[in-house]
Formats: structure tokens, C-alpha cells, sequence
């Protein structure tokens, strides 16, 4: 499916553990570059865990995590600075700054790693904005004035402000109206197509799931299946068949045969 | 290789040569160079691609602005391999360049600005006073149905801000007084009457120190934790929720904490006032070498029946103040985590300022009435 050349993200043998509970038990994974990527898993499987744990916001209990081939833990502040900049990260209740307004948000990476002056700031974030599909009006908006899609959408315009290759989605479409879903899932594919980004979300959403990932990874028991969509539908695990194959699922995976 | 923009031709035919690094991470410097070019241009401009290295969708941003801010309408531009996600931002522009509608916040003027704050005051004074008159309703309310009492909630708030305070309200109660103690003796020791530090002690601790060094400890202490709470729940919109499901807030989050801190804060006053005396007492036995049956007789002499009611029946006005003003900035809190911290800023300083404002009162009320 992909090059393993062009390996963007490897975990191996990651053990995740919380009081005495095995969260990752050996979990292996490895996403390539320009993929979707979806992580799915019943709640308390350790999802979120699996994305802190890639981004190096939390400690593995053991194993290894690489991005770029660097070692996630054993990163120079150096190299550190220099990943973050290639990846972006949307978090799933958006994570924006209260007292900025939506427009300051986005300026924020931007103001922490390029020296611009003002007008070029922006200038940058309108563009940012504008990619996320947000009017141009939304720039001065607080983030309590926006809706939940709006939210979504800002917070994706802050995680592109710094051109990642690398994106990483948390549940981007939980919350959303099916139709702001469904528009969420456009967006995407159509960034995806034009900035060759690869893209690693967390999603409970079926319909984003058939419409825009190519590979799936689901977490069962502390490790992870992975595969394309059509070899993972046909896993005998029962939750995988629960999942995939309930009332839910057959609507979904209709829309996007058909 | 850094980045660079070379302009050549002239009259209507223009060649834009953009070479170098034009990735995202040189946008600075991309920046620089497009300050480098002319004010204005006319006629035709060819943007040839082909020498730059890896170009991002930052600087190819930034140019496609800057040329439509130097074209203006009158340069055709046309590119040579230009990179995948020129078209995309094309198609971006035109969303993009509807600008952003000017913020229509009425006139600006000192006047303007003047009567806004007098109408704010006077909403805030509104709201205040409803908020009284909702606190007060539940209480009245309160006296017929003794469930609305919310036992469970009244014993935790006494604890949270009576029992917990103790070691605190000690601490400072007695190093306060040590410190006056230690002043009134050097100063009363020129006049060789060191023995009337006992005097100096227990007027002061008993009638103004003790209750108000408690006071203001536990506004900071818990009128910031009553706005803190309330205004977390009010961003969580748990107090729409409970007001859905037909609770008061008011019933269920205010008037205990209020009542309460009524109960906690005449108590710590008690023990402050002890513990002042203590810490001068010690100070006088040590420092100014009055012996403690010395100390007793004189504490008797010195003690007026009403000077240990004059502080502590301030407590519970102060308690009353610190609790209402605390509860009502929770209360105040909307929409954003900014709010959340200015509104517990102000409940505290606010808190202070009345209970220091009602001290003064009650000094002049006792000296008329000759208390």
C-alpha cells in the first residue's frame, strides 16, 4: 500500500499502561506519506493516548515511536522545533485560544517561528482561513462566538498555518451536523489532493471513515489491525464485525459504493 | 540557496524570475524580497517557476498578493511551471479578498465612551440588585421549607472555608499582632509605661485586627474560589443545566456558600483573636518582661464588656459581603476563560474594598453610639 521508504510515522511495541491498566499492550503501527490514515477503537481503548503518545506529549511506558524516522522521546530541542513545524494538529473540542481571536489563533505558530510584520501576518491568515473554508469575517470572532463547525474549522486553519505534511485530526467531525460533516470530509480530500499532505485522524464517524481514509488501524485489546478498508471490514473480530457491520455501518459503506 | 526575484523587461512586458528557497519556513525572507519590488507595474508580467526550489503555499501567497496589489487590475500575469497549488490559491483569492466588514461599534468620542460606562454601571447595578433580591427570595422561601436548606452543601462550604482556614487565619493572626506588639512596647518603653502594651494588644486584636486580618484572608482565600467555582460551571454551562431541570442556582450554589461563610467566618474571628493574643502576650512576657498574672490582671483591666463583641459582630457582615460579592462575579462569568479570570480578580479586590469600606463604617457608627 505504501513505501516503506516514505515512512512517515512507525510505532513499535508501544506499551501504554495507567494504574495498573494496560491502555497499549505492544501496539505496532506505521503510517506512510500521503495516506489517510483513520484510527478507530471503542471508547477507553486509548485512542487520544495513541495521538499524545505520537506527538510527544506523553511519555510511552515502553516502546518506540519515530516520526521522520527520529525518535519521538529522544528528540534535541533543535530536531523538536523543527518536527513540530512539519505537523499541525487539530485537537477534538478545537483547543483554541479563548482570549484570541480566530484570525490571533492562527497567527500564533506563525508568530512563534517566522518573523513577519503584521500585515504579512494577516495576510497569511486569511489565507489559512480561507483554506479551511471560513468567511473572511470569521477572522474577528472569538472563539465562544463560533458554532461547532466554525470551531472545527478555525482550529484546522491553525494547524495549517505552519504548511504541515503532516496532519493529525482528533475526532474532526464528532459534534457536526451530518451535512457540516459531510462538507468537513470534502475539504479534506480536497486539501489532501492539493498539498500532498498525510493525514492521521481519529474518527467515529463511518461516513468520513468510507469517504476519505484509505488504510484503517482499529485498536483491539491493546494492539492494532491494520489495513485497507476492505481487508479490515472482512476481520473476523467481533467487535470489528459489531462495528462495521451494524445497522450504522451498512448505510455508510452504501454511500460510498454507491 | 536563499531566496531571490529578479525583474526584468520593461514598457508592458515584464519577467519575474523567482529562484531559491521559496519553501514555507523562508516566508521572512520571501517577505523582504517582495518589498523589493516596484510600487507598481503595467501591461503583462510572466512568473517563471522553474528555479525555484521546493515553494510553498506561504510565499506563493504572499506573492500572488503582493502582485495584485501592484497590478491593481492592470497587469495580466502568467505563469511558467508554476507550482500544483498556484491554481488552488487562485481559486482562494477571490473568496479571500472580500474583505473583513469594519467593526460598527457606534461613535468613539470621549462623550460617547463616557455614556456607555454610566449605562453599563447602571445595568450592573440592576443586575446586582436582582441578584440580591433572588438571594434573599430563596431565604425567605427557606424559612417555611427546611429541604431548601441544603444541609450537605452548608457543612462542605464550612469546612472548605472555616475548618481549612484555621492554620492560616493562626499564622498571620499571631505574627500581626507579634509585629504590633513589638512596635507598641519600643514605643511605649520612652514613656516607661510598657505595661499598657497589654492595653494596646487586646484593643487592637479584639476590636478591629483580629476580624479584619480574617476577612481579608478569606476573600482572598474564598471569595476567589466561590467566583472560580460558579463561573467554571457557568462556562460548562452546568448552571443552564440545572436551571433546565428547574433548580435554582441561586437555591443550590449561592445561599449556602453565603450562609456558610456567615457560620465560618465569626468563628475563625474567635480563634484569631485568641491567637493574637497569644502572640502579643508571649511577645510582652519576653520582649517587655511582664509576667503572665501581670498580663492576666491587666488584659481584665484593659477588656471593656462590649470590646470582644465589637469585633466579632462584624464578622458576619463581613462574611455576608465577601460571599455575595464572590458568588454574584461567578455568576457574572460569560462565554470566555478570560472572563473567568477577570470576574475572580475582581471579586476579590472587590471583597476587600467593602469590607474595609465597612469597617470605617462601623467605627464611626461605634464612636456615636459610644460602644
Amino acid at each position: 500500500m505504501f513505501d516503506a521508504a516514505e515512512t512517515v510515522i512507525r510505532v513499535r511495541g508501544l506499551v501504554n499502561r495507567f494504574a495498573g491498566q494496560v491502555v497499549h499492550d505492544g501496539l505496532e503501527m506505521e503510517v506512510g506519506a500521503r495516506e489517510i490514515f483513520g484510527i478507530v477503537g471503542g471508547s477507553g481503548t486509548g485512542k487520544s493516548v495513541l495521538l499524545r503518545t505520537i506527538l510527544g506529549l506523553h511519555p510511552p511506558t515502553a516502546g518506540r515511536v519515530e516520526l521522520y524516522g527520529r525518535e519521538v522521546g529522544a528528540m534535541s530541542r533543535a530536531e523538536r522545533s523543527d518536527v513540530v513545524q512539519r505537523f499541525g494538529v487539530t485537537f477534538q473540542n478545537g483547543a483554541l485560544i479563548g482570549s484570541l481571536t480566530v484570525a490571533e489563533n492562527v497567527q500564533l505558530p506563525l508568530r512563534e517561528y517566522r518573523r513577519l510584520a503584521r500585515a504579512a501576518l494577516d495576510e497569511q491568515s486569511r489565507l489559512c482561513l480561507a483554506m479551511a473554508g471560513l468567511p473572511p469575517d470569521a477572522a474577528g470572532k472569538y472563539p465562544s462566538q463560533l458554532s461547532g463547525g466554525m470551531t472545527k474549522r478555525a482550529a484546522l486553519a491553525r494547524a495549517l498555518a505552519l504548511e504541515p505534511e503532516l496532519l493529525f485530526l482528533d475526532e474532526p467531525t464528532a459534534g457536526l451536523d451530518p451535512i457540516s460533516a459531510a462538507a468537513f470530509d470534502e475539504l479534506l480530500l480536497y486539501l489532501h489532493s492539493q498539498l500532498d499532505l498525510t493525514v492521521v485522524m481519529i474518527t467515529h464517524d463511518l461516513d468520513t471513515l468510507f469517504r476519505t481514509c484509505g488504510r484503517v488501524g482499529v485498536i483491539l485489546d491493546g494492539k492494532m489491525a491494520s489495513g485497507t478498508l476492505d481487508r479490515i471490514v472482512e476481520n473476523p473480530h467481533p467487535w470489528i464485525q459489531a462495528y462495521f457491520h451494524g445497522p450504522r455501518a451498512r448505510a455508510s459503506r452504501e454511500g460510498r459504493n454507491g | 540557496m536563499p531566496s531571490s526575484l529578479a525583474l526584468d523587461g520593461g514598457g508592458d512586458d515584464w519577467h519575474l524570475r523567482i529562484a531559491g528557497d521559496w519553501s514555507a519556513r523562508a516566508l521572512a525572507e520571501v517577505q523582504i524580497r517582495l518589498g523589493d519590488l516596484p510600487p507598481s507595474l503595467a501591461g503583462t508580467l510572466t512568473c517563471d517557476w522553474s528555479a525555484a526550489e521546493s515553494p510553498g503555499i506561504g510565499p506563493a501567497w504572499a506573492l500572488l498578493m503582493r502582485l495584485e496589489a501592484i497590478g491593481g487590475g492592470r497587469v495580466r500575469i502568467q505563469h511558467v511551471s508554476p507550482p500544483r497549488h498556484v491554481v488552488f490559491l487562485e481559486a482562494l483569492r477571490d473568496r479571500a479578498r472580500t474583505g473583513i466588514p469594519a467593526d460598527d461599534a457606534g461613535p468613539n468620542g470621549a462623550l460617547a465612551r463616557l455614556g456607555r460606562w454610566v449605562l453599563s454601571r447602571g445595568d450592573e447595578a440592576r443586575e446586582f440588585a436582582s441578584f440580591v433580591g433572588r438571594i434573599v427570595a430563596v431565604l425567605v422561601r427557606a424559612v417555611r421549607r427546611p429541604r431548601s436548606w441544603r444541609l450537605p452543601s452548608l457543612t462542605r462550604h464550612v469546612h472548605e472555608t472555616g475548618v481549612t482556614a484555621i492554620p492560616i487565619v493562626c499564622l498571620i493572626a499571631f505574627l500581626i499582632s507579634v509585629i504590633v506588639a513589638y512596635l507598641g512596647s519600643q514605643q511605649l518603653r520612652l514613656f516607661g509605661a510598657e505595661i499598657f502594651v497589654v492595653d494596646l494588644i487586646a484593643i487592637a486584636v479584639l476590636r478591629e485586627m483580629g476580624v479584619l486580618l480574617t476577612a481579608i484572608i478569606v476573600a482572598g482565600r474564598s471569595g476567589s474560589a466561590f467566583a472560580a467555582e460558579i463561573g467554571a460551571m457557568q462556562l460548562n454551562e452546568e448552571i443552564d443545566a440545572l436551571r433546565a431541570m428547574g433548580m435554582d442556582p441561586v437555591e443550590l450554589l449561592v445561599v449556602p456558600r453565603i450562609l456558610a461563610l456567615t457560620i465560618a467566618l465569626p468563628l475563625l474571628t474567635v480563634i484569631a483573636d485568641a491567637t493574637g493574643l497569644l502572640g502579643g502576650g508571649l511577645l510582652a512576657h519576653y520582649q517587655a518582661h511582664i509576667s503572665w498574672p501581670q498580663f492576666a490582671d491587666r488584659l481584665r483591666a484593659a477588656i471593656a464588656p462590649t470590646t470582644f463583641w465589637a469585633g466579632l459582630i462584624k464578622a458576619p457582615v463581613f462574611a455576608v459581603l465577601i460571599a455575595v460579592v464572590g458568588t454574584y462575579r461567578g455568576m457574572r462569568v460569560r462565554e470566555s476563560p478570560r472572563e473567568l479570570g477577570r470576574q475572580t480578580t475582581i471579586a476579590v479586590v472587590q471583597s476587600i474594598f467593602f469590607v474595609i469600606l465597612a469597617d470605617a463604617l462601623f467605627a464611626v457608627l461605634f464612636v456615636r453610639l459610644g460602644f
